[in-house]
């Protein structure tokens, strides 16, 4: 057994993948979820709006973040802020009581508000907008839809790669009359077609299982979904080209996938995260497709409050996609060690 | 016309892999690369297939598409049937349709895959997974066929079936050039490499490099020098590279003998010190 166990030790102590996974990964959870895994919210971003905005604006307390003081706007302009995501509290004051509009897509933030405004009894009258009953999953699932493309994009579509690297089938490919992006793009449409496939289905039984609404436009939400997928498979293939074996693409995946859980708002509300973490959130792609999936589904945000995240993962999608299709096609062309003559059939020798 | 490389020198890093090694494959014969572990065969071949670019030297290929290459303990798509492999290799040579089925039938058929196309390739046997990568590689009709120790693990009547299928497509005009760790199939080569330590140690048609051979080789019970000497059956062979003591008489080797006198004496003798 002693032989057993030192054996175990040599090949993990060469393995560095595995002891990554064992030293790097337990820090980084313990971290991330220290620091991410708070659902307090002690920051709302508020909108006063109404002939009395400015006094309102004065005596709100601290919770409450205002951020636009309207003394023209209406009911009607709280409702396209919400919506908008420019804020998740719009206060009216056109009317008596006033009312206080919350975005019910910010569950967290919903949640705080309307046990601040509560104690507030009949001086306010609350109404909230978008998932009027705080249920959680209305808001989770828009998430967990692009926590189901990214799986597909990165998991699978590397093992699938890194499956023609390990069966030695890739070399076949490589002196096969196929360009590397014929191979590519080959390899990566059944994933993508999959993976889109699947987005409908869970989103269809999403609604008819939670009962959740989609009040936005389904064209934008496909082009959001197809931008977003582009970015994951690309991920997919990068991870692929740096996986020798599949068990070395699901480490990477892993690696990939679970701090977004964490982070990108799906769970835990992004302003709730320390800037010393949060900055992490911008750069993952789970972010930016949750604001366009929450946006659409529940608040019917269009382009025009969306144009943000859209452009981020697009230019993710470009440099991602450009690096993994680079790095693949290094893999199938021949391994340069240096310069040389290479000569076609019946030049001179 | 013939392809090859001269002067080929391919360097890993610091780790030279090949150096200065020329090999001519001719159409329409075998050319089979031997030589030990980590001689530099299937860099050779790789090279050979465009996968590995020389650090220095020419390499002569067929133009795209005109090369077959039959990896080491590879070839097909184990997930796929062996008429799904097919036709996966065909589409990728714009092969479809009565072409396909014209040109693919016959290799199954001598193959002995006719009646396996249905079958996923992952389930075939060791023989019948590398006939049908042998079938696939062949399958466009190329004009250099790349061979990485196509029958290494393979059963005998497997191998025999291979070779018959080798043959044919050196009758149909082909270059093959091939690793092989069997003697018996480099002596059916027409003409044999040698490498080691990623030089060529020996080259030339087996019956040249068998009556070519320096020194002697004789059959003894007790070797006088164990390093020089190797078990055959019951018996050893050893390699005398001068003189050979009274009492022994030197055997007429075979293409096994002289590689591995060849090898010997690049490892334990100088170069040029053999007379």
């Amino acid at each position: 057994m002693r032989a057993m166990i030192l054996k175990e030790f040599r090949e993990l102590r060469r393995d560095r993948r595995t002891m990554a996974m064992i030293i790097v990964f337990p820090l980084l959870m313990l971290i991330i979820f220290g620091y991410a895994a708070n659902f307090n919210v002690e920051s709302i971003p508020t909108a006063i709006l109404g002939p009395g905005a400015e006094q309102v604006a004065q005596q709100a307390p601290d919770l409450f973040d205002v951020t636009v003081v309207d003394s023209t706007g209406t009911s009607e302009t709280a409702q396209t802020l919400l919506r908008d995501a420019e804020a998740q509290v719009a206060i009216t004051t056109d009317t008596e009581p006033p009312t206080a509009f919350i975005d019910g897509s910010s569950l967290f933030a919903a949640g705080k508000a309307v046990g601040a405004l509560g104690r507030l009894g009949d001086r306010i009258t609350v109404d909230i907008l978008f998932n009027p009953d705080l249920i959680t999953s209305w808001v989770l699932v828009p998430a967990l839809i692009g926590y189901i493309l990214m799986f597909i994009g990165t998991v699978v579509t590397s093992i699938g790669l890194v499956r023609e690297r390990e069966n030695g089938t890739l070399e076949q490919l490589a002196v096969m009359p196929l360009s590397p992006v014929a191979v590519i793009v080959g390899k990566i449409a059944p994933y993508f077609i999959l993976a889109s496939i699947d987005m409908v289905i869970v989103t269809v039984l999403a609604m008819i299982l939670f009962s959740i609404p989609f009040v936005g436009n389904v064209l934008l939400f496909g082009v959001g979904a197809a931008i977003f997928l582009f970015v994951v498979l690309g991920v997919g293939v990068l991870i692929s080209t740096v996986s020798q074996t599949s068990g070395q693409a699901i480490q990477l995946a892993i690696f990939f996938l679970v701090p977004q859980i964490l982070l990108s708002g799906m769970i835990f509300p992004i302003e709730a995260i320390p800037w010393g973490i949060r900055w992490l959130s911008y750069f993952m792609p789970l972010t930016y497709y949750t604001k366009i999936s929450q946006g659409i589904m529940l608040r019917g945000a269009g382009l025009d409050s969306l144009w943000p995240a859209f452009v981020v993962l697009t230019v993710m999608a470009v440099f991602v996609f450009t690096g993994a299709v680079l790095r693949f096609r290094r893999d199938l062309t021949p391994h340069r060690v240096s310069e040389a003559p290479v000569q076609p059939e019946g030049a001179p020798a | 016309m013939s392809f090859g490389v001269e002067n080929l020198t391919v360097r890993f890093g610091r780790v030279t892999a090949l150096d200065e090694v020329s090999v001519v494959v001719r159409r329409g014969e075998v050319t089979a690369l031997v030589g030990g572990d980590g001689a530099g065969k299937t860099t050779l071949l790789r090279t050979l297939a465009g996968l590995v670019e020389p650090t220095s030297g020419t390499v002569r290929r067929p133009g795209v598409g005109r090369l077959g290459y039959l990896p080491a303990g590879a070839g097909s798509w184990k997930n796929l049937t062996v008429a799904e492999n097919v036709s996966f290799i065909g589409g990728a040579y714009g092969l479809s349709g009565a072409d396909l089925a014209d040109r693919a039938d016959p290799i199954l058929e001598r193959a002995g895959l006719a009646d396996a196309r249905d079958r996923l390739a992952g389930q075939l046997s060791g023989g019948m997974k590398t006939k049908l990568g042998f079938s696939l590689a062949m399958l466009h009709s190329p004009d250099l066929l790349v061979l990485d120790e196509p029958t290494t693990g393979v059963d005998p009547v497997s191998r025999i079936e291979l070779w018959r299928m080798i043959s044919e497509a050196v009758a149909d005009g082909a270059a093959v050039v091939m690793a092989t760790t069997y003697m018996d199939e480099a002596e059916r080569a027409a003409f044999v490499v040698l490498l080691g330590d990623g030089r060529v140690l020996l080259s030339g048609e087996p019956d040249e490099l068998i009556g070519s051979m320096p020194g002697t080789i004789v059959e003894t019970d007790a070797p006088v020098d164990s390093s020089l000497a190797w078990r055959v059956g019951p018996v050893f062979h050893e390699w005398f590279p001068w003189t050979v003591p009274d009492g022994l008489t030197g055997l007429r080797p075979d293409l096994e003998d002289v590689c591995i006198a060849a090898e010997l004496r690049d490892r334990l003798i100088p170069v040029g010190d053999t007379q």
